[in-house]
């Protein structure tokens, strides 16, 4: 009796990821979630500029590769293609998302636009060698903030998900975290939801996975996952930060 | 042969790609091309299209790349400055091979510049417009016919092609208004196995991308890419020649500025002096054959141009400086008028081509 599988949704391609990195849980996750909702023949994925890029690689749907912050843009465009049929996901990281592709996040955002979007926060760019994001917290030292990020100098971190709540257009925003089995759950039935909702052509759904990043961050991927607990977590709670339609409902 | 409709120049182009069965328009606001995004708004809603009016320039371009990557047809339209910021796109759609078509109703630069016509953006065309080794197909109507008609031709080389076609018109263009006859044949369809349509778990899945992280598959690609448009360069440029027969002297322009010099060129002809024009009609490719089986009867070519002299480059390497190559420009929004391209057709004869 098989217990447990690889989801068909990922190729065999070897994961490039450093030791210790959450993408793999949440490369899993989107996947599980995609084979469970029966959508793979159907579902376009955008991948970002970031550790992520060769997300291409890894998901056995239907695959885009976007310049750095556009994924939002380009996943507008092949929904609006045939918005009946494509199920569109980004997966992008807190620079990709959060600085260079603000605007693209914010309108598809306000738009409502009926898509996917899986956004990493670790608080720092990997791919480019740890330098300061727009996540990274209040005196995190980074490449680029070597003594510490220094709000006076430099401003605040983004928190993407109170932000984006602001709006009327988006339909769900939860922040979630895969620090643990319990939270790892969680962070599934999140994003299954996130891709539930487009099929329901509800619209736009991000979910925001607060993640490690233990080669940049410096520390084993255990103390990573100490630091996520202690740092980030109270930074950034965890939680649903809109649902409209569960609101609509209490109504 | 099809009733002829009054049409302003943008919204031929409009029209065309409607008719041409583009049903995807992606745009943001800037003068002299706006009408294009105004018919789109219109008409596309009706007939089952897609008119989205994007949060920028690079969002527009991008949600272009989004439905180009499912096999669609798509296009965009800007002016000069925003083309600039439209260029991260064009490099993307070109390292992915995707086809689009994208107009440039080009205005005065640099920065911000003016809104009058210009046509100071041919390099930024020509050479491929963003950071990497690329082209684009580059056509330049010269009329509100030419607008519509190079606009279907545009989507079918795109789609040939696997690239972008751009239409690069100027204010001009964009706002006269002319009879046209949007009377065309129907597109032959082209097949696209490459789209990222959906697997329907009936095949490997495809995947659109520009990333190529080993310089030996990096540089097949450059060389891959670069066979095509020595297919393209051979079999696509386009031109119209005006009393070349037995030309001495050689008028070389395009759009707005090809119509002035047309009648510059009459007014020559009536006081016997033996000039032509040669009209790139595309860029790029740029006819080199029209100018190689001038060189040696031309003794002077004169580039007339809404510009400080870019096209003149072109002009020179395509006869390979057999002859002086002088320039006849305005710019800033300004436009040549008969006269002075009469008087630098005057001035060239007189000199009889001494360098």
């Amino acid at each position: 009796m098989v217990v447990f599988d690889k989801p068909h949704a990922l190729t065999d391609v070897p994961l490039h990821y450093c030791p210790g990195c959450t993408h793999g849980i949440v490369h899993r996750l989107v996947a599980e979630a995609i084979d469970e909702l029966g959508i793979e023949g159907r579902t376009i994925g955008i991948a970002p500029v970031g550790c992520s890029v060769m997300a291409y690689n890894y998901f056995n749907c239907d695959m885009i590769e976007a310049a750095h912050g556009r994924a939002p843009a380009v996943a507008t465009g092949v929904k609006r293609s045939d918005p009946e049929n494509n199920i569109v996901f980004t997966y992008q990281g807190d620079g990709d998302l959060a600085s260079i592709g603000m605007a693209e996040t914010v309108h598809a955002a306000a738009r409502n636009e009926n898509i996917t979007v899986i956004f990493i926060n670790n608080a720092i760019y990997g791919m480019t060698g740890g330098q300061m994001a727009p996540t990274s917290l209040p005196g995190q030292v980074t490449q680029t903030s070597p003594y510490g990020r220094d709000p006076k100098h430099c401003g605040f971190p983004v928190k993407v998900c109170e932000m984006l709540s602001e709006l009327d257009g988006p339909e769900y925003l939860e922040r979630v975290t895969v620090n643990n089995v319990k939270n790892v759950r969680a962070a599934k039935k999140a994003i299954k939801k996130a891709f539930q909702n487009q099929i329901e052509g509800k619209g736009f759904s991000l979910i925001e996975v607060v993640s490690t990043c233990p080669t940049n961050w410096g520390l084993t991927p255990q103390a990573a996952l100490k630091w996520l607990e202690d740092n980030m977590l109270p930074y950034y709670p965890l939680g649903v930060y809109k649902d409209r339609s569960a609101k609509e409902e209490a109504k | 042969m099809a009733d002829k409709v009054l049409m302003k120049g943008n919204e031929a182009i409009a029209e065309a790609a409607i008719l041409a069965g583009c049903r995807h328009y992606f745009g943001y606001p800037i003068t002299p091309q706006t009408e294009i995004a105004a018919y789109m708004a219109k008409k596309m809603p009706k007939i089952g299209g897609t008119f989205l009016q994007a949060e920028s320039e690079i969002a527009a371009i991008n949600m272009v790349y989004g439905v180009s990557s499912t096999g669609k047809r798509v296009m965009t339209s800007s002016s000069s400055p925003g083309i600039s910021l439209k260029g991260e796109g064009l490099s993307y759609l070109a390292g992915a091979d995707l086809p689009a078509l994208v107009v440039n109703v080009q205005r005065g630069g640099p920065g911000l510049g003016g809104i009058q016509p210009s046509q100071s953006d041919y390099f930024q065309a020509t050479r491929g417009g963003a950071h990497g080794d690329f082209k684009m197909i580059v056509l330049a109507p010269h009329s509100v016919q030419e607008m519509a008609e190079l606009t279907v031709k545009g989507f079918d080389l795109a789609d040939k092609y696997r690239m972008t076609a751009m239409i690069l018109a100027d204010g001009t263009m964009g706002q006269m208004m002319e009879p046209v006859s949007l009377d065309f044949a129907a597109s032959e369809p082209v097949a696209k196995p490459w789209a990222t349509t959906g697997t329907k778990m009936e095949r490997e899945h495809n995947i659109v991308n520009s990333l190529f992280l080993q310089p030996d598959e990096l540089e097949k690609v450059n060389f891959e890419r670069y066979e095509r448009y020595k297919v393209i360069e051979e079999n696509e440029a386009m031109y119209e020649e005006y009393m070349m027969e037995d030309a001495e002297y050689c008028v070389v322009a395009f759009g707005i500025a090809a119509r002035v010099s047309k009648n510059a060129v009459a007014e020559a002809r009536k006081k016997g002096i033996k000039v032509g024009l040669i009209r790139p009609i595309t860029l790029w490719p740029f006819p080199t054959a029209a100018f190689a089986k001038t060189m040696g009867k031309i003794k002077e070519y004169i580039s007339v141009e809404l510009s400080m002299g870019q096209m003149i480059e072109d002009v020179r390497l395509a006869t390979e400086c057999s002859a002086p190559v002088t320039l006849c420009n305005r710019v800033g929004g300004m436009i040549p008028s008969p006269e002075q391209v009469l008087a630098a057709i005057e001035t060239a004869a007189k000199n009889g081509g001494a360098k």
